[in-house]
């Protein structure tokens, strides 16, 4: 008898789930239509009080297809050893070193990409599918996208397609699985990585006036929301060690000034466009930057070795 | 003993019942957000999130001088409208998309690289009462080389 109950119990919990399952997303009602009563929910009082609670916070980071396109339009040129080498890919095995890498290595295939060097994006392609490969998210990138990726190495727009996909399919899988923390892992290794590309291309010759320079300030905009990002994940022993050598890049930072005019809109009716107009004042002495150079190369390296 | 048959399976069904609605999520922001992007390449981040009407949402991101930006920010047809606006750090309105007819896209460059806040709003049925509607929201960026 207590079997069957318990049986039964299963079989409707199942048939509650799969109700809900069902209505999924779309559980939302339509307004009631006029002269309906509205039923009263014993527990809307309360609904409401987790409502006005609830606020949902997103942090994003330059993605690395992101960084590495503005590395590209600052002018920089393409240095292929300066990229994390593929033949490293089965040193990785723990979950921390497969986030950061995975991270990494799409920097580097998004690099490759936006120069054309097409071998070298299959290749870290295989090796980025690797990292997602042993973290579990077998779906990031498939052999079909590796194969799309042959099938179009001479069209650039399909090769950005994939690799925005491919990086939007690894991160939405695990914050669909809530491995928060390895989903910000992953983003702290992409933006080292094109940190780390960018101040390893800066020509010191080349120091006053450089566009590059100017990018990488800009990456102080970025310190605070990483750190909090990371933050959210505090108390996990992997995320605490990366919150300490992110808050020694952020010393480094730190010591760039940045300020700006208020920002003011301006609509360009053809262009269906609207333009932030501010104008940004900054100050980085070549030593700072060799500093923070040096910070970014140690934690880049960390991540690699 | 019952119990402890029933929890286990309890447990894994809502850990299925939550990766379904993610998942569910992340179609939608695939095949209703994405293709709003258009012309612009979508920078491969993902934000996407189950609110509820009266719900709110905030997103920090920097965005650079040398990018011209789409912002495309969808909720599923079961909710009421969904507002956002972009302001900068000291909180002042850039964009409110209540004001241009609660468009889910916005278009925009930047004469010097800047961090801003973007708030989402679910705005709800004003139905007292009535269970609040739920549903997806997606939030992509899309980037090109200024011009």
């Amino acid at each position: 008898m207590n079997k069957k109950y318990g049986f039964t119990s299963v079989l409707l919990l199942v048939f509650i789930l799969t109700f809900s399952l069902i209505s999924g997303c779309k559980s939302g009602k339509k307004p009631p239509q006029e002269g309906e009563e509205a039923k009263v929910p014993e527990n809307v009082a309360e609904i409401k009080q987790d409502i006005d609670k609830a606020n949902k916070i997103f942090r994003a980071l330059p993605s690395p297809l992101e960084s590495a396109k503005l590395i590209q339009t600052a002018g920089a040129q393409f240095k292929a050893d300066l990229l994390n080498p593929v033949s490293k890919q089965n040193s990785y095995v723990t979950n921390k070193a497969l986030a950061l890498n995975l991270g990494v290595y799409t920097c580097d295939l998004s690099f490759a990409s936006l120069y054309e060097q097409t071998q070298l994006l299959i290749d870290y392609m295989n090796a980025a599918k690797k990292m997602a490969d042993g973290l579990g998210i077998l779906d990031a990138i498939q052999q079909d996208d590796i194969d799309k990726l042959e099938e179009n190495i001479n069209n650039s727009e399909v090769i950005m397609e994939v690799v925005s996909q491919t990086f939007m399919n690894s991160n939405s899988s695990l914050e669909e699985e809530g491995r928060t923390a390895t989903a910000a892992t992953v983003l702290l290794g992409g933006w080292i990585e094109g940190l780390y590309i960018s101040t390893q291309l800066v020509d010191m010759k080349d120091f006053n006036g450089n566009k590059l320079v100017d990018r990488i300030i800009d990456q102080k905009l970025s310190i605070d929301i990483l750190l909090d990002l990371l933050n959210t994940n505090k108390g996990n022993p992997s995320i605490d060690e990366l919150i300490l050598q992110v808050q020694k890049l952020k010393t480094v930072f730190d010591k760039i000034k940045l300020s700006s005019t208020p920002i003011k809109t301006e609509y360009d009716q053809a262009s269906n466009t609207t333009l932030l107009k501010s104008e940004v004042s900054t100050n980085m002495t070549p030593d700072t930057f060799i500093e923070l150079s040096r910070t970014v190369a140690e934690i880049r390296n960390s991540f690699v070795n | 003993m019952r119990l402890t048959r029933t929890l286990p399976i309890l447990a894994f069904l809502l850990f299925a019942f939550s990766l379904s609605i993610n998942a569910q999520c992340k179609q939608f922001a695939k095949k209703e957000c994405l293709p709003q992007l258009e012309k612009y390449t979508h920078d491969g981040n993902y934000h996407a999130a189950v609110l509820v009407e009266g719900e709110e949402a905030e997103l920090y991101k920097t965005f650079y001088s040398d990018m011209e930006y789409r912002v495309a920010i969808v909720g599923e047809s079961t909710l009421p409208a969904v507002e956002f606006k972009v302001m900068d750090i000291n909180k002042n309105v850039l964009y409110s998309s209540k004001e241009h007819n609660n468009a889910t896209t916005w278009d925009f460059k930047l004469q010097s690289s800047q961090q801003l806040k973007i708030v989402v709003k679910v705005s709800s049925f004003n139905k007292p009462g009535d269970t609040p509607a739920s549903g997806c929201v997606a939030i992509m960026f899309g980037f090109k080389v200024k011009k």
